[in-house]
């Protein structure tokens, strides 16, 4: 299903490709496999490092010796933690508006102690990466056991050891929120539900692994890096910090970007080793990352244990939330956008869509020796909908009512916004009963619960899960700038004239395979008035683009196309007023339609526009006097009126539980999401299918299994279950659009919503299924040996 | 991660292959599908000098009719097991188990000898083997011998197969008149290997087996018949108490080794509701 674009007035004078499904102009490049990834980039005197990584959660480094490896064939150099402190400084990665944050520094390799099992400690430059795993074999590293720091639930206790000792403990943020009248609410609700969830450490897992080329030319002291990232000026600037250079100096290269997921938005160790290495050798230095070392170094995310109450009156009135969040990060906070965020974000949405008046949440950080988390795609939305969505069906269950009815009576009403949410989080203009109505009826609801309670009588379990969701989008600087951050708010587009026509599109927001110059393209057209044809886009590249932000926290359309829409429209506006002065004519009698000036009235052509471009480039000399073309344009874009742009959704689900095996089928999922304005309506389904299919992932297959010494068990494909085409659902899309007025383009995020939603629609469907038998799991991910158990057959 | 070096070989009779394990002994390692072996290289699991690729050695491959035995060479692949005639004439059950292998590609490339002699305990061909009680038919400069499934795989990954033999082919009995066949597993993931399987087979009349041979997948270290419930089913009647009884049976008598998801005890319990929905239609004697 695909969106009724016609619903919304056109942003600019005639949209022809805005919300239409064009397909994206880098689609062929990709699937002939022309893209150019890291790994397809060879440089001259390239050399390639390996990373001996910590084999134990926590250790003692006692001994280092690299003579073996060093003469093994094609060895260029072996390098150690303090050797490389010399070349990087180490980073300390809070931020001031997470108040009483902590983290310790790191540095690239590990100086002395190793505290997660996987944490980079020396690295072995060689010809090829064959010869630096050789090497690799012949490295001796010698080691102690420390205790280390497993279980978050005693993380915080006198007698756990404490992993950082200068921080006096292993706390890296808490924090409380309480609107008041939360435990009175609860004293007189009719209703209370309590549930303890568990939620698995996972990982994204992307196709390309993390990778770079760091290539330092002495003779000009100048660093390029070519890496697999989202954001590109960041990193230019985290290395023009750590390495003190100057950012000018410093060009950092996105080209193909294999999937990101919020995986490649963060500074790793062996990001900094990497560029520490070519600093020191003088030569590039290429590093992949193998599927191995994915697993314990790409960060981790979303394990949490969450108490969770709500309290509701005989009404149906949802009265008050109380939460209390333990969630584990690793050893150190994740530079520059901290280990603190999600959890944070937990706090900030739990109970999001609804309009009750109390809410009481607590939040621990809590150090430990495990892989380092940060933010995944969707980062806490996915925990705090489970939360929320799980209570509400709980309470339904027990006041009788039903789910979807409970839902629709307390949702924040369409009509009442701008409004605050219970947390203090701000909604521009959101769209819960529009969009609990269309799912209403494209799941033909009534049918579907009557088609469920005649299976039961034939012994066939099937269960129907809802999930309302607001996501967090179009983030302003409160994200990350005004705690110190140095990550741009702001994202900025160049748009220049070609003499023949063309346009040249210049974004600071890239592109991970999500389709992002593809909309680009879509806007410039649109903006400028030329054929998409004749639009090229360029991202990635520090040296070429405007200063951005990049992709992250699903800004990619509302602020990057934001940025491209007015530079387009200021490109068009100046192409008019040459023209006008060619023609000696008002240029308010013109358009530009289809790469031709027309007379606005006639609509007849009255000049092509490269015609224009061959006088402004070729035959300035024509022009009259004082008259120039400013046919390169650059604008900026920066959303200021909110903290965030919220969306919102719902999403459904519908399982078969086989009660016997504890198997579930996922048998249909449909959404209903409000991006705002829509401008390519297939790449936002696909948005919605890929990050449902990821939130699945999360519920019923996805978690980085560790044993109580604190080791994973299935850092590999195999062990690792993500989610295959074959047991995943159909997925029914349709879109509700509430344009944001906070920019001209009215699109708001639609990257992150289906991960954010999935896991509670799925849980909650598994819980209905079960429901007969009384039976219950909270624990993600649902295994079929989680749901035997909760049957009481194993 | 990268494979260490390695020579590679790519012999086109038995014999060179035979000189050359002779050759490099315990250095040398053995290459059919590679979907198993290239994967531990990778991992550096395994680190062989001398890489023998068998794929160019005709008499490994093939499936024929030799009496009553049905010849599958080592070299067929999964997907040709699937769609061959001649194996869902003979040798059914392998047809119905042949889908749970891997995925397309994988079953594309992977062999029969590959899995038999990679021996994984939650593999379906051993546990075929062993159900159909076919025969190993191992090659060596010195000749052929059988080994029967039975007798072949005897602990984790480890098999019968002695140094500078070969796994040619496997010989399973042609099925009998009234041959009742089943096969069954639990996978999380379509095509990955399964928390338990089950492949059945016996003489059917009506409601009625004998020469039941029942056997389990990735409860042990080895493919594991299911002894006790065999024999409180063989010959009976089946109703749906005697099914309950086979499952208790097959519940007490097997200790399942745990995975990473799956406890010991639902293992058991998924191996009984395998047997359980195996035997059940059986019940009804149509
Ligand atoms: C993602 C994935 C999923 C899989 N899932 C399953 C599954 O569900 N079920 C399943 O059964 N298998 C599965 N497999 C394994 C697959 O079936 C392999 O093809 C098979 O196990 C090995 O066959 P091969 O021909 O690829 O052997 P290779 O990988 O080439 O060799 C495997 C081992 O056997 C030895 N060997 C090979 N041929 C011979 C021979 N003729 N004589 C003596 N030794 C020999 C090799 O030296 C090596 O040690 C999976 C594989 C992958 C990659």
């Amino acid at each position: 299903m695909s969106s009724n674009r016609r619903n919304l007035p056109p942003v600019t004078g005639h949209d022809r490709y805005i919300g239409t499904s064009a397909s994206r102009p880098n689609a062929a490049r990709l699937t002939e496999g022309r893209g150019t990834y890291v790994d397809d980039i060879e440089l001259p005197q390239m050399v390639h490092v390996a990373y001996w990584r910590s084999p134990a959660p926590h250790a003692r480094i006692t001994r280092i010796d690299a003579d073996f490896a060093r003469l093994m064939p094609g060895v260029v150099a072996v390098v150690d933690g303090a050797e490389m402190a010399k070349v990087c400084k180490p980073w300390v990665a809070t931020l001031s508006h997470m108040v009483g944050m902590k983290s310790a520094p790191q540095y690239p390799l590990a100086m002395g102690t190793a505290r997660w099992q996987g944490e980079p400690v020396v690295a072995v430059v060689a010809q090829t990466r064959a010869q630096a795993e050789d090497a690799l074999q012949y490295l001796v590293v010698e080691w102690e056991p420390l205790p280390a720091v497993v279980d978050t639930e005693t993380a915080l206790d006198a007698t756990t050891p404490v992993i950082h000792p200068e921080l006096g403990d292993n706390r890296c943020f808490t924090r409380t929120l309480d609107t008041g009248g939360v435990d009175e609410a609860f004293a007189r609700a009719d209703a209370v539900a309590e549930i303890t969830f568990q939620f698995g450490r996972h990982t994204g897992v992307t196709l390309e692994p993390r990778c770079q080329i760091s290539d330092y030319n002495p003779s000009e002291k100048r660093l390029t890096v070519y890496h697999s990232q989202q954001a590109p000026h960041m990193m230019q600037d985290l290395y023009s910090r750590q390495f003190d250079l100057p950012e000018s100096q410093i060009r950092v290269v996105c080209k193909d970007v294999g999937g990101s997921f919020g995986i490649k938005v963060h500074a790793y160790p062996d990001d900094f080793a990497t560029v520490a290495l070519s600093i020191m050798l003088g030569r590039p230095v290429k590093f992949v990352a193998d599927r191995l070392e994915s697993f314990t170094s790409d960060i981790h995310a979303r394990q949490h244990r969450v108490t969770g109450r709500i309290a509701a009156a005989k009404s149906g009135d949802i009265l008050a939330f109380e939460i209390d969040d333990l969630t584990g990060i690793g050893p150190y906070s994740m530079f520059p956008r901290t280990s603190a965020i999600e959890g944070n974000q937990v706090v900030n949405l739990v109970g999001g869509p609804y309009r009750h008046q109390q809410y009481r949440a607590r939040l621990n950080v809590v150090f430990q020796n495990k892989t380092p988390t940060c933010q995944y795609r969707g980062v806490g939305h996915p925990i705090a909908c489970a939360v929320t969505e799980a209570l509400v069906d709980a309470v339904a269950n027990t006041l009788e009512t039903d789910p979807l009815q409970l839902r629709r009576q307390n949702v924040i009403p369409d009509d009442a916004y701008p409004c605050a949410g219970i947390s203090g989080i701000k909604f521009e203009g959101l769209s819960h009963q529009a969009c609990l109505d269309k799912i209403t009826a494209m799941m033909d609801y009534p049918a579907l619960r009557r088609e469920q309670s005649e299976l039961r009588q034939r012994g066939v379990f099937r269960g129907i899960g809802f999930a309302a969701l607001i996501e967090l989008t179009n983030p302003s600087a409160a994200f990350y700038g005004v705690g110190g951050a140095r990550i741009s708010a702001q994202d900025g587009a160049t748009i220049r004239l070609e003499p023949t026509g063309a346009v040249t599109v210049m974004v600071g927001v890239g592109e991970q395979g999500q389709g992002a110059e593809g909309i680009f393209a879509q806007i410039a057209a649109d903006a400028v008035g030329v054929p998409m044809s004749a639009v090229r886009v360029v991202t990635g590249d520090t040296d070429v683009t405007p200063y951005g932000g990049g992709t992250w926290a699903s800004r990619g359309a509302g602020i990057g196309g934001e940025a491209v829409l007015l530079a387009g429209q200021a490109l068009q506006q100046n192409i008019l007023a040459l023209a006008a002065a060619i023609l000696k004519r008002d240029a308010g009698t013109l358009e530009l339609v289809d790469a031709s000036i027309i007379d606005a009235t006639s609509r007849e052509a009255v000049m092509a526009l490269s015609e224009l471009g061959r006088i402004a480039y070729f035959r300035p000399d024509t022009l009259p006097p004082g008259v120039a073309g400013e046919l390169m344009v650059t604008r900026h874009y920066a959303q200021r009126d909110y903290p965030f742009i919220f969306t919102n959704g719902v999403q459904a689900s519908l399982v078969e539980v086989d009660v016997d095996t504890g198997f579930v089928t996922l048998l249909k999922h449909w959404v209903v999401e409000d991006c705002g304005r829509v401008i390519n309506p297939m790449l936002v389904d696909e948005q919605m299918r890929g990050a449902i299919v990821q939130g699945i992932g999360g519920a019923l297959y996805e978690e980085c299994l560790y044993d109580d010494d604190g080791l994973l068990q299935n850092g590999n494909m195999a062990d690792y279950l993500l989610p295959m085409a074959a047991e995943m659902p159909d997925i029914d899309v349709a879109h509700i659009e509430t344009p944001t007025r906070s920019s001209k383009l009215g699109a708001k995020g639609a990257g992150e919503a289906g991960t954010a939603g999935a896991p509670a629609a799925v849980m909650n469907a598994i819980n209905d299924a079960l429901r007969p038998f009384k039976a219950s799991v909270y624990s993600q991910p649902i295994t079929p040996e989680k749901i035997l158990r909760a049957l009481g057959k194993v | 991660m990268k494979a260490p070096a390695f020579d590679y070989a790519k012999p086109a009779h038995l014999a060179e292959a035979f000189a050359l394990l002779a050759r490099y002994g315990d250095e040398a390692k053995l290459l059919a599908g590679g979907q198993s072996l290239l994967a531990a290289l990778n991992l550096r699991l395994s680190e062989p000098s001398l890489l023998i690729d068998l794929s160019c050695i005709d008499a490994l491959r093939g499936i024929t009719l030799v009496g009553s035995k049905l010849r599958i060479g080592a070299l067929t692949t999964h997907t040709a097991i699937e769609s061959s005639p001649l194996v869902a004439q003979h040798a059914p059950l392998l047809t119905l188990a042949a889908p749970h292998i891997a995925h397309r590609a994988i079953r594309n490339l992977g062999t029969i000898g590959g899995s038999i002699a990679y021996a994984d305990p939650a593999a379906e061909w051993p546990t075929c083997a062993l159900a159909l009680d076919a025969a190993i038919v191992v090659a060596s400069a010195s000749g052929e011998r059988r080994v029967a499934a039975a007798d072949f795989f005897q602990g984790l990954y480890q098999t019968d197969l002695q140094p500078g033999e070969i796994v040619s082919a496997v010989e399973v009995p042609v099925r009998a008149p009234h041959q009742w066949c089943q096969f069954s597993e639990l996978a999380r993931r379509h095509g990955d290997y399964a928390i338990v399987g089950l492949a059945a087979v016996a003489v059917r009349q009506a409601n009625t087996l004998t020469q039941a041979r029942l056997v389990l997948l990735g409860v042990g270290a080895v493919p594991l018949r299911a002894h006790a419930a065999e024999q409180l089913i063989e010959g009976k009647a089946l109703s749906p108490a005697r099914v309950d009884q086979a499952v208790d049976a097959l519940r007490d008598s097997i200790t399942p080794v745990a995975d990473l998801t799956s406890s010991a005890e639902t293992k058991r319990h998924l191996a009984g509701v395998l047997l359980k929905r195996i035997l059940s239609p059986v019940v009804s004697g149509v």
